[in-house]
């Protein structure tokens, strides 16, 4: 059976999704949520160890030999997406089941469960599979549940936020389409393997840039690349508390996954980075991202808005070190889609608990829950250190290693900017902790902590900050290995 | 209602043959045009002119809001469901050569089971989408 | 006559234009999905006029050897992006009508100022 495991990833979720809704019972269906998740973070465990030990897996679909059939293709890079998602999404469901019972009715928790498993499916699906149709299908699966998820939020400006991300998303996909059917009318494939061997005959054409064009586009706008960001703060704010933490940690830097795999594995980066000059745009529009994106959140008056600009801006430090197309510059990427998803998992999760107890996530809402709710805050700190990129956190690796990759090619400004964006983060990190721990409480009932069914997952993510911060050999050196396996080079 | 005599001779007489119609698409999906997807839209657009003719409360009586809600999600039950098959047969996820005692019948077979497990979600979501729709401004006056 | 020829891609460029443009340009909140609906049908018509071949047949298996067929992997994969199409509507519908019921427009600018007076 073990051969089959990278569709068994797949295919359980899908099979739980139906099961959740068939369910009808919140609990019950919260407890097929739960068997899926999990299930997929073990097989992600598992395929990622195989892959460490065996190189390459490729699995058939219905036994269609690779470049006529889809075939779900599973190298290092992939491998450790995987485990970030499936990771994120078997601490995230723990934790939905209390804070889900608070933020939607009990009427429609079975279908919210249904919804999350199936964004969890769409995720996973985009990161296993090797086709690039295949690609699109999943990426509108996790797409549209995500919309649902977002508006099951309790404000009513969840609707219009979800509104505006399901066009925004949808005009990303489909230029993703457009891009995806240009390359096929030249390659007459949809293999990404077969499509890297295919696409150098017929670079040359004036269709080809025309493709990875729109592919960029489209791609960037899931990932909400600065100028087109423009749908995730709201989608953030007003999302239910267990919905931000996952999409937060997942949905981009799945996003991210897919931009490294166009660029690097389906068009090469010779192609992209010499002919097509992708690090001219990239590059500027990254550090744009860091330095304005920092700034905007500096301003905001809800927490979660603030993480919202602050997940912007380190969707910037990805892009950058991507966009210095070296080995250590693509590692920094990858190591921070990892680290980063653990930050702001747990910063979310720690709103969350805040969520659930106060009843509000603005930031003067906040004050006095230094002491109320020590654990929580003792939480949302170490996240906010790890954002910021102290030693000893997660951040610092990354950003390490970004400035590392930036001197390397002696461009010494970017590591100015990197620095610059650290220091801007521990402005907009103080802001809330000053009025946490330093501000008197408000008069009357003090919030209690938070209930461990809340506080246990949280931290679970804030232990797993300082591990991979201070033991950084595992997630560096496959990030590394992932990197020279996108790049071709080291095999 | 009563008056509108032709639409309702009318609408019993049509409905029957498109659901027949439905299912000759159904099975005619495996080798030809056709399939669950088209069948389960034709399916479901009986149940939606049968609304439309004679009104949303005797549209659920005939097909209770419940079942539908079954259905949808059973219909991916049954999908995923004939891979699961194909891999305790020890073959590759959908791989139908194996459901029957050759290749070519398994083919038949495997596709003819999956194109059911669509038509059931399809007609489900369908039927659901109307009804949600159809019932929004009648709820709320 | 070269540029009319390849008259399939400018009826894909002039729907793809129209459906951006009231995408961006309406504030009706259905009037952008209806500009998001031909968006995507332009995407259609260029994958299924790719699988076109001249003096090709539907691809439906006929007696004889020297027939020739369209491509019928861009059909199929239309087949899959049509249902992901109306899959979207549905949901941007259903939230439109969420918004409606929430708000009592479904204008984009009124529903700004009633935000912004919170």
């Amino acid at each position: 059976m073990s051969a089959h495991l990278p569709v068994l990833l797949i295919v359980v979720p899908l099979l739980a999704a139906p099961l959740a809704a068939l369910v009808r019972h919140p609990r019950g269906s919260w407890v097929v949520a739960l068997g899926a998740s999990w299930w997929a973070l073990g097989v992600s465990i598992a395929l990622l160890m195989r892959v460490l030990a065996d190189g390459t897996i490729s699995y058939e679909i219905g036994g269609w030999a690779a470049p006529w059939g889809i075939e779900y293709r599973i190298d290092v890079a992939n491998a450790f997406v995987l485990l970030i998602v499936s990771g994120i999404g078997a601490v995230v469901t723990p934790y939905a089941r209390v804070s889900v019972e608070r933020e939607v009715e009990a009427a429609r928790i079975p279908l919210f469960h249904t919804a999350f498993i199936l964004c969890l499916t769409g995720l996973l699906g985009i990161a296993v599979t090797g086709d690039v149709f295949n690609v699109f299908v999943f990426l509108e699966i996790s797409s549209l549940s995500a919309y649902a998820l977002i508006a099951l939020g309790q404000d009513r400006r969840a609707l219009t936020s979800a509104y505006q991300y399901l066009v925004m998303g949808s005009v990303g996909a489909t230029f993703i389409v457009i891009g995806i059917g240009l390359l096929y009318v030249m390659t007459g494939t949809l293999n990404m393997a077969d499509l890297a061997v295919r696409l150098p005959e017929v670079a040359a054409t004036r269709t080809i840039p025309v493709a990875f064009a729109f592919l960029t586009v489209g791609i960037c706008l899931k990932l909400a690349l600065f100028p087109l960001h423009l749908w995730l703060p709201n989608a953030y704010t007003f999302a239910p508390s267990s919905v931000t933490a996952f999409i937060a940690s997942t949905a981009t830097k799945v996003a991210v996954y897919m931009l490294l795999r166009f660029f690097f594995t389906v068009f090469g980066a010779a192609f992209s980075f010499d002919v097509m000059q992708l690090d001219m745009v990239l590059m500027p529009l990254a550090l744009v991202a860091i330095v304005s994106m920092s700034l905007v959140a500096i301003y905001q008056q809800n927490a979660k808005r603030l993480l919202a600009y602050s997940s912007l801006a380190q969707i910037g430090y990805m892009i950058l070190g991507i966009s210095l197309a070296s080995v250590t510059g693509v590692t920094a990427g990858i190591l921070h889609l990892f680290n980063h998803a653990l930050m702001k998992g747990a910063l979310f999760m720690t709103l969350g608990c805040v969520m659930y107890r106060v009843g509000s996530v603005r930031v003067e809402a906040m004050a006095g829950l230094g002491k109320t709710m020590p654990w929580t805050m003792a939480a949302f700190v170490i996240g906010g250190l790890s954002l910021i990129g102290v030693p000893l956190t997660v951040g610092f690796v990354s950003k390490w290693y970004l400035v590392l990759a930036a001197l390397e090619q002696g461009l010494w400004p970017l590591a100015v900017v990197v620095l610059l964006g650290s220091l801007l983060a521990v402005m907009y990190v103080w802001k809330v902790v000053e009025v946490a721990y330093f501000q008197p409480p408000p008069d009357g009932d003090p919030p209690a902590e938070a209930p461990l069914s809340l506080l246990v997952p949280t931290w679970a993510l804030v232990v797993a900050n300082l591990y991979f911060g201070i033991d950084a050999k595992l997630t560096a050196g496959v990030a590394m290995r992932a990197a020279e396996a996108l790049l071709g080079v080291g095999q | 209602m009563d008056d509108r005599v032709i639409l309702r001779v009318g609408a019993k007489f049509l409905i029957p043959f498109i659901l027949l119609f439905a299912l000759y698409v159904q099975f005619h999906g495996d080798y030809g045009p056709g399939g669950g997807f088209q069948a389960g839209v034709i399916f479901a657009a009986a149940f939606v002119l049968y609304a439309l003719v004679y009104g949303l409360p005797n549209a659920e009586r005939a097909m209770p809001p419940r079942v539908v809600y079954i259905c949808s999600a059973l219909g991916v039950v049954i999908y995923a469901g004939v891979g699961v098959v194909t891999l305790l047969k020890g073959a590759n996820f959908l791989d139908y050569g194996v459901l029957a005692h050759d290749p070519e019948h398994g083919q038949h077979y495997g596709i003819l089971f999956v194109e059911l497990g669509v038509l059931t979600t399809v007609f489900g979501v369908m039927v659901t989408v109307f009804y949600a729709f159809a019932g929004r401004g009648r709820k709320d006056g | 006559m070269r540029l009319l020829g390849l008259y399939n891609y400018w009826v894909v460029i002039v729907l793809m234009m129209v459906g951006f443009y009231t995408i961006i340009a309406r504030d009706n909140l259905v009037k952008k999905l209806i500009g998001l609906s031909i968006f995507q049908t332009s995407v259609f018509m260029l994958y299924i006029s790719m699988g076109r071949i001249h003096g090709g047949t539907a691809p439906i298996l006929m007696e004889g050897t020297d027939v020739v067929y369209s491509n019928p992997l861009p059909h199929v994969l239309i087949l899959t992006a049509i249902v992901v199409g109306v899959a979207t509507t549905a949901v941007g519908l259903s939230l439109v009508i969420r918004i409606n019921e929430a708000y009592g427009t479904v204008e984009e600018d009124e529903i700004h100022s009633q935000d912004e007076s919170l």
